[in-house]
């Protein structure tokens, strides 16, 4: 690994004492000899298993649970029921007020994937557990089932999760969907000499730690709970847990921060609530690991991802109008996909600077098991098709790919789609040199922009916007609406956030206009742009700042044929034809 | 179930366990004896987090029946130090930041040692052919192979008899 | 049949921590009686290096040696509330909470040591290797060891210090998307090399080279861990795993390793990193956080390289051996794409 301290040099002081230094780290000594306290590296007496009874259907109604047999087998000490759990119903970001209680520790009158917990059994050994979950008696009355995203946002399909009959996590208790609107995308396709479109998909993905999601729970002195625990928040697996067994905060000690890999798998608390709940029922304490087929088949994967993207590209290669629609399975429950798809919002259109922008990103419930975070949560499918996409615009447009990245990346000042300016931007270096590694051949103009000048400006403005109505609530009619307003341009509506206080910074933000007034919506259409700024007769040193494609005013209707794009200069201050 | 007992060397040790017939030796190493060294990572052989050496040979604590060890020895990470000096591996590993999560460690150093202590020499393609059944999630390999051949390195010195 | 060459890039930026932030973490920090220094928190090492990201950041702060800070994670008991490891939040949330509680006991410590020389506070300097001192003036100095045992015996002063960092959480325009979601962001830019079989339709990866900005390194080696190991899952993650092959399909679950696919120690390639810095203003020194970001170049990267080797898109992510089949087929055989640049 190499640096390049070359670049940004400026804005560092690379005096430090520590801080840069590739010293080892502190756990590595418990790392090569063993002793690294993995949750499930302590011992103690009297230690119970428990092991659940699982759904082999992926939508089911639950007629009847007999456990007689189970109870009686050898080594049982206590088998949980649904009715057992003391708040049974919960969503992991209740924590944060972020959706509506809509999962159950142990289903009661219904499954919604195959797997679902059910029954939980505690016995003296894994073995004695395993054997009398093998007597639950569980008669089922199988549903019909959804495992389609689009399917599943049908009308008539089959209701996954009755908490949103519509199958789709609810944004605002208004839409069906996050939307993004910046600009006016249709009046961008309409000026574009190459339209791209194409649909990608990323399959569900397994987190795979080699540790397996699990728990110890054990009774402590001071009538409180000890609980050896590989969550990835700690306090958010206690706040989980006290919410789910009903138990103050302060009577759970949990115990944890060396995991053996997580990547996003275990931030659900699968197991600690069960384990807490055991501990109490028994007295004991309580084990609940996921065996490795649990853990693939029920552990919660990366959801699968379907996206849309669209994108209206100038013949000089600038992107002028991106649009993507994406659905993020969320398989039967919520967990965490419903903050992806505002993280995906907040993404898009990636580290480009284009002038018209809109996103639909919805949540949708399928008959699979919940997914949940995973590195590169809400980012990295999208990331995959849009740079896909991204190489597929350089080819309809005849473009190197990386000269068609440095020609449509963001730099400092520039207005991103979620109408915020951008800062401490790097993209075009980053760029510029992997390029130069590959030896890959990149033009001189190329190789002199720079993050750090060529924004702002044009570029830094917010344009008029399109407002609708589309997705309402169970208001199927409102699906694929007109547009019913415009947000004037320069509007902002969310007030800044209040910086956090950093020392030396005395900075004080300019908060947010007020809400502003719409203006009744006027269908868009492509009319001309003002020309192009000059070209300069001969190139000086410091290139011409790339150029905005100005918003024209909606003004009157123009001839259909007629092509904005060639009057936009090229971030290059050339024009290509 | 009757528990039965077994007898074995654990890291240069006699220990003894009750165990049921059925139990595997990870099992009874990690619940029975406290040597929490060896991981389980599946239980079905496919991970290598569990690997040991009984009487010199790499094997899978978790497909080995705890009551077929009577009488051997067994090495596990535990005993791999010698008292406060680390093995040439694990000062190897320590080098290389070959761990991130650590929790394949224990296996990749035995898996490792396996290695050294029949191939003192080995070459690249060795170590891999070496660790292909042991999984890891976090490293990417490379730094493990980098760790086990850097190790391997330095064993004439310090090994050769 | 033959094989193909082919080469793709990609280029991303990765936003640090929780989206409309939130996402509070807190720090405590105490010394013992001699000036070495406990780290208290209820952060989580689930790999990614969270206890040594701290430990260096509250030793650069603190301007101790950082063999002299040890930090104690994660106990509900003692640790104070941290939202989490995820979404790439640990070095810059944590790592900020971490500095403001370091300088509070800094401040202490500073100030006993001013009692002890009997100087102003604010003359004072740390040398980082346990000495204070007068600005300028090296040999007017005192240990950090003997202050603090001034500091705890003779002054009756706790070198402590507490921590909190917050970005208050906001909200999100239902209409226009309108946020403020983070504050500090990090690049890549990865170029790929793959070799496609068109009889097996099998991709191996040949070699990658990319170059990531990721504000100010805390820690070099464990930045090369996670963009290392990344990368490998970014690999994996193209070509090798889902549970669900035929998705949206939702038979064929992997029960095991075997069955499960990701590429071995055999399967890995040859990667060069190179690093640019430019530091963050709100993160801690400068600091982002590359744990999540170092996969997501990489998938898009195969991809296009496998495009640029034999024509055929795969779109569905993993690119398995029988999507590249089909494609050629669709495709009426190997379409190569051009070369592009020189060897990695
Ligand atoms: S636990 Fe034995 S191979 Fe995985
Ligand atoms: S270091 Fe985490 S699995 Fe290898």
């Amino acid at each position: 690994m190499e640096f390049r301290k070359d670049l940004f040099q400026n804005e560092r002081d690379d005096n430090l004492n520590v801080v840069g230094k590739g010293v080892q780290r502190q756990d590595m000594p418990g790392h090569v000899t063993g002793r690294s306290p993995f949750f499930d590296d302590h011992a103690f007496e009297g230690l119970l298993h428990l092991k659940v009874v699982r759904s082999p259907h992926h939508h089911a109604r639950i007629r009847r649970i007999d456990i007689s047999a189970a109870e009686r087998a050898p080594g049982v000490k206590r088998i949980l029921r649904g009715a057992d759990v003391p708040v049974n119903k919960n969503t992991l970001l209740s924590l944060i007020n972020f959706g509506k209680d809509d999962e159950p520790s142990l289903a009661v009158d219904k499954v919604r994937y195959k797997g679902e917990p059910i029954v939980a059994i505690i016995a003296e050994s894994e073995a004695q557990a395993l054997a009398a979950r093998a007597l639950v008696r569980v008669e089922y009355e199988p549903l019909p089932a959804v495992f389609d995203v689009e399917e599943a946002l049908k009308p008539g399909a089959p209701v996954v999760n009755d908490t949103y009959p519509g199958n789709c996590f609810e944004y605002h208790e208004k839409y069906d969907h996050q939307k993004l609107r910046f600009g006016d995308v249709e009046r961008g396709f309409a000026m574009a000499d190459h339209i791209v479109e194409d649909r990608y998909q990323m399959s569900p993905i397994e987190h795979a730690p080699t540790e397996t999601n699990g728990s110890i729970a054990a009774p402590e002195q001071n009538d409180r709970f000890v609980v050896h625990s590989c969550a990835q928040g700690l306090f958010f697996s206690l706040g989980t847990a006290a919410k789910i067994v009903n138990l103050d905060s302060n009577r759970l000690h949990f115990i944890g921060g060396t995991v053996g890999g997580g990547f996003g798998g275990k931030v659900d608390s699968l197991t600690e609530p069960l384990a807490v709940l055991g501990a109490m029922m028994t007295g004991r304490p309580v084990r609940y690991v996921l065996d490795r087929e649990e853990e693939m088949l029920h552990g919660g994967p990366r959801g699968a991802e379907r996206i849309y993207i669209k994108d209206g590209i100038a013949r000089d290669g600038r992107i002028l109008a991106r649009h993507i629609r994406s659905y993020f399975d969320a398989g039967a429950y919520t967990r965490l996909s419903s903050y992806a798809a505002i993280k995906c919002t907040a993404h898009l259109p990636g580290p480009y600077t284009i002038p018209n922008v809109t996103s639909d990103i919805y949540v949708a419930y399928t008959n699979r098991c919940p997914s949940t975070a995973m590195r590169g949560f809400g980012i990295t499918a999208v990331d995959f098709a849009l740079e896909v996409h991204m190489d597929k615009g350089a080819e309809a447009c005849g473009l190197d790919p990386v000269e068609f990245r440095i020609l449509n990346a963001y730099r400092d000042g520039d207005m991103k789609a979620h109408r915020r300016v951008a800062k401490n931007t790097a993209l075009i270096e980053c760029v510029q040199v992997a390029a130069e590694k590959a030896r890959w051949p990149l033009s001189e103009e190329a190789q002199r922009q720079s993050s750090l000048t060529g924004g702002g400006g044009a570029r830094a403005e917010i344009p008029a916007t399109p407002i609708d109505e589309n997705g309402r609530i169970n208001r199927p009619e409102t699906r694929g609406g007109r547009p019913t307003q415009t947000l004037p341009a320069g509007t902002m509506r969310v007030p800044m956030t209040k910086q956090p206080i950093m020392e030396g910074s005395t900075e004080n933000r300019p908060s947010a206009p007020s809400v502003p007034q719409y203006e009744p919506y006027r269908p868009a259409t492509a009319a001309p742009p003002p020309p192009p700024p000059p070209v300069p007769a001969s190139r000086s040193a410091a290139p011409p700042p790339p150029a905005a494609p100005p918003v024209p005013p909606p003004a009157g209707p123009a001839p259909a044929s007629q092509h904005g794009a060639h009057r936009f200069s090229s971030v290059f201050g050339t024009r290509r034809r | 179930m009757a528990k039965v007992p077994v007898q074995f060397r654990l890291n240069g040790s006699d220990r003894a366990a009750f165990a049921d017939p059925a139990d595997n030796l990870l099992t009874v190493l990690r619940r029975g004896l406290n040597d929490f060294g060896p991981k389980y990572g599946c239980g079905q052989g496919t991970c290598g987090t569990c690997s040991v050496l009984i009487d010199g040979e790499l094997r899978l604590a978790c497909l080995t029946l705890a009551a077929s060890c009577e009488g051997a020895s067994i090495e596990t990470v535990s005993g791999m130090a010698d008292g406060p000096s680390l093995h040439p591996l694990q000062n190897a590993f320590m080098e290389h930041f070959a761990a991130q999560c650590g929790f394949c460690t224990p296996g990749m150093l035995t898996a490792a040692k396996a290695l050294l202590d029949r191939n003192p020499n080995p070459g690249r393609e060795d170590v891999i052919d070496a660790i292909a059944g042991n999984i890891c999630r976090c490293t990417g390999y490379e730094p493990i192979i980098q760790a086990i051949l850097a190790a391997a390195r330095t064993l004439p010195a310090q090994r050769r008899s | 049949m033959a094989r193909f060459r082919g080469r793709g890039m990609a280029s991303v930026n990765y936003p640090i921590g929780m989206n409309l932030g939130g996402d509070p973490s807190q720090a405590l920090i105490h010394s013992n009686p001699d000036g070495k220094f406990t780290v208290a928190l209820s952060a989580i090492d689930l790999g990614q290096g969270m206890k040594q990201v701290t430990r260096q950041v509250a030793a650069e702060t603190l301007g101790v040696p950082v063999e002299d800070v040890y930090v104690d994670t994660a106990d509900s008991d003692t640790g104070p509330h941290d939202m989490g490891s995820f979404a790439s939040r640990g070095t810059h949330r944590m790592g900020n909470a971490v500095i403001a509680a370091a300088r509070e006991a800094r401040g202490v410590l500073l100030e006993a040591a001013a009692e002890e020389l009997e100087v102003n506070a604010a003359d004072l300097v740390t040398d980082g290797k346990g000495n204070i001192h007068v600005k300028g003036a090296p040999s007017r100095a005192i240990t950090v060891r003997a202050t603090a045992q001034a500091a705890q015996f003779k002054q009756g002063k706790t070198i402590a210090g507490r921590g909190i960092f917050l970005i208050p959480l906001s909200s999100v325009d239902p209409e226009t998307g309108e946020m403020n979601p983070n504050t500090a962001f990090a690049h890549a830019c990865l170029v790929a090399d793959v070799e496609v079989d068109d009889e097996t339709g099998e991709v191996a990866v040949l070699g990658m080279s990319s170059a990531y900005e990721l504000g100010r390194v805390i820690n070099p080696k464990m930045v090369e861990q996670q963009l290392v190991g990344g990368a490998w899952m970014g690999i994996s993650h193209a070509l090798y795993e889902t549970p669900e092959p035929y998705y949206p399909n939702p038979d064929h679950g992997p029960r095991d390793f075997n069955e499960y696919l990701m590429p071995g120690p055999g399967d890995i390639a040859p990667y060069s990193i190179t690093i640019l810095e430019r530091p963050a203003p709100d993160g801690p020194f400068g600091g982002k956080g590359p744990g999540e970001m170092c996969a997501n170049p990489v998938l898009p990267a195969i991809a296009n390289a496998v495009y640029n080797a034999i024509g055929v898109r795969v779109n569905d992510l993993p690119i398995t051996p029988e999507k590249i089949l089909r494609g050629l087929r669709a495709n009426g055989g190997v379409k190569p794409q051009p070369r592009r640049g020189g060897a990695l």
